[in-house]
């Protein structure tokens, strides 16, 4: 038996509880992807009830229709464009007034709306009361009482929804928002100057085209212009006229008095269903902000959940990190035993192994990271960090919000960058993954160590300080930067909620956590894979190389000629004969590695590259260990153990190897400067394309990031040389 | 008298929303329009945003957006 299926599409202001409810209806039978063009999460779900085949669409949240946010349009689109059987509004009963709005535009759209009161519950106690019977009559339109986080009325919700959508009730005669009588003659006029051209089409239904068209609204008048054709300039230039004209009569834009009048058509509906007792209630919300928002102590507290968010990250994080680690180099010893030697097996075990091995550690680190910053959202503390570091954001032109993004970027940019998903601006949301990586991430760390301890010895920590710092400051000059060249135009508008804080639930903070964590894995997966592969050929070819010495030949003469001394020895003798022996044979292969590398492609790059680095004062061996580092930057140490021959342990080999090269401590200074800011590692380049959704911004990204390194490793090495630093 | 200039714990009626655009738009639709009655909550810890209460839920504004807002009847 075919079941009928009806789309269901769920409405409603930000922190209403929508999310809940999806989560409620759908459980785990959700389908998270991006809205097409933008990385706005869609969220879709199929579920069997009533012998219905439900399709529940979660619209963004959103506080009105007007086209301005990403959100909005898409919400809109949705609705006008794919026609939902019914859309539930969900109204947070004890923001009722502000929820109404949104609830006005939906209505204005004839489309078959529910309401859907969440959480009257706590409206109660807050002394809030709501005629439920008189709201529904004043705007004829169903309503259910939920109770979102206690799945309370979900059944009878979308029972009603069903019959709704096969009621066929005309919703255009529906009661909604009458404007005044200036507006609503304009509207008529309008109506019958359209109507009187039966040739006519236009995209939308005629009073809401009309609406939107005095409310100045871009994008209907280019879809009006798009469908009319010549008809459709006359319309404008007809519905221009009664905009002049309105504007003179009210002395203000038709569209801010349609707000007016709309906030005006609330405020009598709320007058008849809403009851306030004004008794005095306790409000725990602005009890917890009396501390949380503290002017003394909201700063201490803000850092320490800063912290402690870090802690659980990277600190705890470590440990399964351990253990995925020790599982890939487990799973790729038991290959290596149980494969023949080829190149499928180099392949498999050098090229994919090593390379997806080294993302998807990072696993752990994103699940508790997410699930973190899914907690501050879920309780409310988002919005209240981004009231407290408003401020100084908005020095670097940004949001409040972006701080958490920028400073996840220390640990690691790939969560970090996927972090910028919470703020709301595209053009922010830009700004900050083009600034996160400048935010020295903890990979890059251990170069820094290995270059201090051998040329800052005494001076370590203060030079890695330093290091840290620029990166900071250069995030600082490249956000005011683009802010006024690039992606020019105020950030987002401050004009944000601060909800009341509420306690999260784990169902919800679980499927938010694994919701992006699965992104991670599966689109992280794709373009790691072939990174991997395409570094690992540039590597392992050309095979056939022509050594300079014949390292085989070498190495069996050499054990050959120990094994006779060893036989003819005893005892402790015979123990020291075998350790030198490995000693000279790992020194051949270390040798044999290192002439390996130098011939193969990657090599031959870094040779080629070589006069780009000269000025700066890395020598080709520094190149090539600098073009590993887009695999990881973990990988710079060792490929740098390499190519000097030193072993890849980064002990004092590696020291006594950079001490007796060309290398100075200004030219570690300027690798350093470089490794600080020259183009993202793979995965992160490969969350910039996912997050940005744009391949002219991620190219941009590494461009601009390399050339800014380029030229600061320069100043740093030819202005110390002029200086006098050698 | 510009909202931007109210103190913390000051009450008011909002008699015009200025500026233009998005900015605007927004603050009329989050319920700020003429005749609301508004709440200044408290000011951040660095002296900007500005939280305040409107239509029984909390809300914030930069003070250069609270500049475009002038109230009335303040006390």
């Amino acid at each position: 038996m075919s079941q009928k299926s009806l789309t269901i599409a769920l409405a409603g202001n930000p922190n209403s509880g929508k999310t809940t409810i999806f989560n409620n209806i759908t459980g785990t039978r959700q389908k998270v992807g991006n809205w097409p063009g933008v990385t706005v999460e869609k969220k879709e779900g199929i579920v069997s009830k009533y012998g219905y085949e439900l399709k529940i669409i979660d619209l963004p949240g959103t506080y009105s229709l007007t086209p301005f946010s990403v959100e909005e349009i898409i919400a809109r689109d949705f609705v006008l464009d794919e026609c939902p059987d019914v859309v539930i509004d969900i109204i947070d009963a004890s923001n009722l007034e502000r929820s109404l709005y949104l609830a006005t535009q939906l209505r204005e759209t004839d489309c078959k709306v529910l309401f859907a009161l969440n959480m009257a519950d706590i409206a109660r106690t807050r002394g809030i009361k709501i005629d439920a019977e008189k709201l529904s009559e004043l705007l004829d339109l169903p309503i259910v009482f939920t109770i979102g986080n206690k799945n309370e009325g979900i059944d009878a919700l979308l029972k009603k929804a069903i019959d709704l959508a096969e009621s066929d009730v005309d919703t255009r005669g529906k009661r909604k928002v009458k404007y005044n009588k200036d507006i609503e003659n304009s509207i008529s006029k309008l109506r019958s100057f359209i109507e009187k051209d039966p040739g006519i089409s236009l995209p939308y239904k005629t009073r809401w085209t009309i609406i939107k068209l005095l409310e100045n609204d871009k994008i209907v008048k280019e879809r009006v212009l798009q469908k009319a054709g010549d008809q459709g300039q006359n319309i404008i230039q007809e519905v221009q006229l009664h905009c002049e004209l309105l504007a003179d009569r009210f002395n203000d834009d038709p569209e801010i008095v349609m707000t007016d009048e709309r906030y005006g058509f609330i405020a009598g509906i709320i007058k008849e269903v809403l009851t306030t007792i004004t008794k005095q209630r306790v409000d725990i919300s602005r009890n917890i902000d009396m501390v949380l928002t503290n002017r003394f102590i909201g700063f201490p507290i803000f850092i320490f959940f800063i912290w402690a968010m870090f802690q659980l990250t990277f600190s705890l994080g470590v440990y399964p990190m351990e253990w995925l680690d020790t599982s890939v180099s487990w799973f790729s010893i038991s290959l290596d035993g149980l494969l023949p030697d080829s190149l499928l097996k180099d392949l498999l075990i050098n090229g994919v192994i090593a390379g997806v091995g080294s993302v998807i550690v990072f696993l752990p680190n994103i699940l508790i990271l997410f699930f973190c910053i899914a907690l501050f959202e879920d309780t409310g503390y988002m919005s209240r960090a981004a009231f407290l570091m408003d401020r100084i954001m908005h020095l670097i032109g940004l949001h409040g919000k972006s701080f958490i993004p920028m400073l996840m970027g220390f640990g690691c940019s790939v969560p970090a960058i996927m972090a910028t998903r919470t703020l709301e601006s595209e053009k922010d949301r830009v700004l900050t993954i083009l600034i996160t990586p400048f935010m020295s991430c903890s990979a890059k760390l251990p170069i820094y160590i290995v270059l201090t301890g051998i040329f800052f010895s005494a001076h370590a920590g203060t030079v890695i300080f330093c290091v840290y710092f620029a990166g900071i400051i250069l995030a600082i000059v490249t956000g005011r930067l683009f802010r006024s060249t690039l992606l020019r135009g105020a950030d987002a508008p401050f004009v944000m909620e601060l909800p009341p804080y509420r306690v999260p639930m784990v169902k919800s903070l679980i499927i938010h956590m694994w919701d992006r964590s699965k992104m991670f894995l599966k689109k992280m997966g794709g373009v790691i894979l072939i990174g991997s592969v395409v570094i690992w050929t540039l590597s392992a070819f050309p095979r056939n190389i022509q050594y300079s010495r014949d390292y085989v030949a070498e190495i069996n003469s050499v054990s050959a000629l120990y094994n006779t001394e060893i036989t003819t020895a005893n005892g402790l003798d015979m123990q020291h004969l075998e350790k030198k022996r490995n000693a000279a044979i790992a020194e051949l292969e270390m040798a044999r590695k290192s002439e390996k590398m130098e011939r193969s492609y990657m090599g031959r790059i870094g040779k080629v590259l070589a006069p780009v680095f000269a000025p700066l004062g890395i020598d080709w061996r520094g190149s090539v260990a600098l073009l590993t580092g887009f695999v990881a930057k973990e990988i710079v140490v060792s490929t740098m153990g390499i190519l000097y021959l030193a072993g890849d342990d980064g002990s004092d080999t590696l020291k006594n190897a950079l001490l007796s090269s060309d290398m100075t401590p200004l030219s570690a200074l300027a690798m350093m400067v470089f490794v600080l800011l020259y183009l993202p590692c793979i995965a992160t380049v490969a969350t910039i394309k996912q997050e940005t959704g744009s391949f002219k911004w991620t190219l941009f990204s590494i461009t601009y990031s390399t050339s800014l390194a380029w030229v600061a490793a320069f100043c740093v090495y030819q202005g110390g040389k002029i200086i006098g630093f050698s | 008298m510009l909202l931007s200039e109210m103190k913390e714990g000051q009450a008011g009626v909002i008699n015009r929303v200025g500026g233009n655009g998005a900015l605007r738009r927004r603050v009329l639709e989050m319920g700020i329009i003429k005749g609301s009655e508004i709440y200044i909550e408290k000011y951040a810890p660095l002296k900007d945003p500005l939280e305040l209460i409107v239509k029984g839920y909390h809300l914030s504004l930069r003070v250069e957006e609270a500049a475009q807002i002038t109230v009335d009847d303040v006390k």
